[in-house]
C-alpha cells in the first residue's frame, strides 16, 4: 500500500496512549474529505486504537504495516 | 436524534495515579465522537482545581510497582521494596513517589494530567463538581478551572441515564 499518497504525516514515535489517538483525530480534522494520513507510531498498542478508532469515527484505515520497531498507518478521512 | 455514543465517568479520587483514568478515557471517547460528562465528587474534585496538585502515595498500596526513571534498563529494572514503616513516616515519601512516577511517564511518552484535562476542556467534555462535596470540604467555585458547572447526583444520573457508557473511577 506504499503507492497511496499522503496529504499529511504525522509523527507520533515515542508517544503513549492515548496521544497517538488524540494526535491523529487532530491532524485529520484539518484535512478534507477522500484525503489520506499517514501517521507514524511507535505504541504496539496503537494497532488495535487505530483499527478501533476507525471503526468509531468512520474513517478508513487503508493500511498499516509493521517496520522495525514502527507502525505506518494510512487512513482516508471520511 | 443522532446516534452519538455518551459516556458518564465518575471521577472520585485525587491522587496522581488515579487522576489519569478518567481524563484519558475522556479525551479519547471525545476523540472516537462520542459526548462526554464527568462528574467530580469527593477526592475527584481536587482534579478541577486551576493548579492540579495531584500526588501518588505509595503507603498502602502495595501493588504501586517502585522504580527509578533513569540509568541502565537493569537498574531502571529493579523493583524496590519500600516497606509501609518507612513510606507512612519518611517526610517527603510521596513527594519523591510523585516526582518518580511523572518522570517515567514522562521518559514513556505519557501525556501529563494537564494536558489531557487541557485537551478534555477544549474538546468540550463536560465538567461537573459535585455541590455537597464542595461544601463538605470548603471548596469554592472559583479554585476551579473554567467551564465546571455544580450539580449533584440528579445532575449525574440524568445524564447517565441516556449513556451508552457508565464508569465509576
Amino acid at each position: 500500500m506504499s503507492d497511496v499518497q499522503a496529504n499529511m504525516e504525522l509523527d507520533c514515535r515515542g508517544l503513549n496512549c492515548p496521544l497517538p489517538i488524540l494526535k491523529t483525530k487532530k491532524a485529520i480534522e484539518t484535512l478534507n474529505t477522500g484525503d489520506v494520513l499517514k501517521m507514524v507510531a511507535t505504541d504496539p498498542g496503537s494497532i488495535n486504537d487505530m483499527t478501533a478508532w476507525t471503526k468509531r469515527t468512520g474513517n478508513e484505515l487503508l493500511s498499516h504495516e509493521e517496520s522495525g520497531d514502527e507502525y505506518v498507518f494510512f487512513i482516508r478521512k471520511k | 436524534m443522532s446516534d452519538t455514543k455518551k459516556m458518564a465517568l465518575i471521577a472520585s479520587r485525587g491522587t496522581l495515579d488515579w487522576a489519569y483514568p478518567p481524563f484519558i478515557l475522556a479525551s479519547t471517547a471525545v476523540a472516537m465522537d462520542m459526548e462526554v460528562q464527568i462528574f467530580f465528587t469527593f477526592y475527584g474534585l481536587t482534579l478541577l482545581k486551576k493548579k492540579l496538585d495531584a500526588k501518588v502515595a505509595p503507603h498502602s498500596n502495595p501493588s504501586m510497582p517502585m522504580k527509578m526513571p533513569f540509568g541502565p534498563k537493569s537498574f531502571k529494572n529493579i523493583e524496590w521494596p519500600i516497606p509501609n514503616l518507612i513510606s507512612s513516616n519518611l517526610p517527603g515519601f510521596n513527594d519523591v513517589a510523585t516526582t518518580l512516577m511523572k518522570k517515567t511517564f514522562k521518559s514513556k511518552g505519557v501525556a501529563t494530567v494537564e494536558q489531557l484535562r487541557d485537551i478534555c476542556v477544549e474538546s468540550g467534555v463536560k465538567l461537573v463538581g459535585c455541590q455537597m462535596t464542595m461544601d463538605v470540604f470548603g471548596f469554592t467555585k472559583d479554585e476551579f478551572i473554567d467551564g465546571v458547572e455544580l450539580g449533584g447526583a440528579a445532575t449525574f444520573l440524568e445524564f447517565a441515564a441516556e449513556a451508552d457508557i457508565q464508569l465509576f473511577v
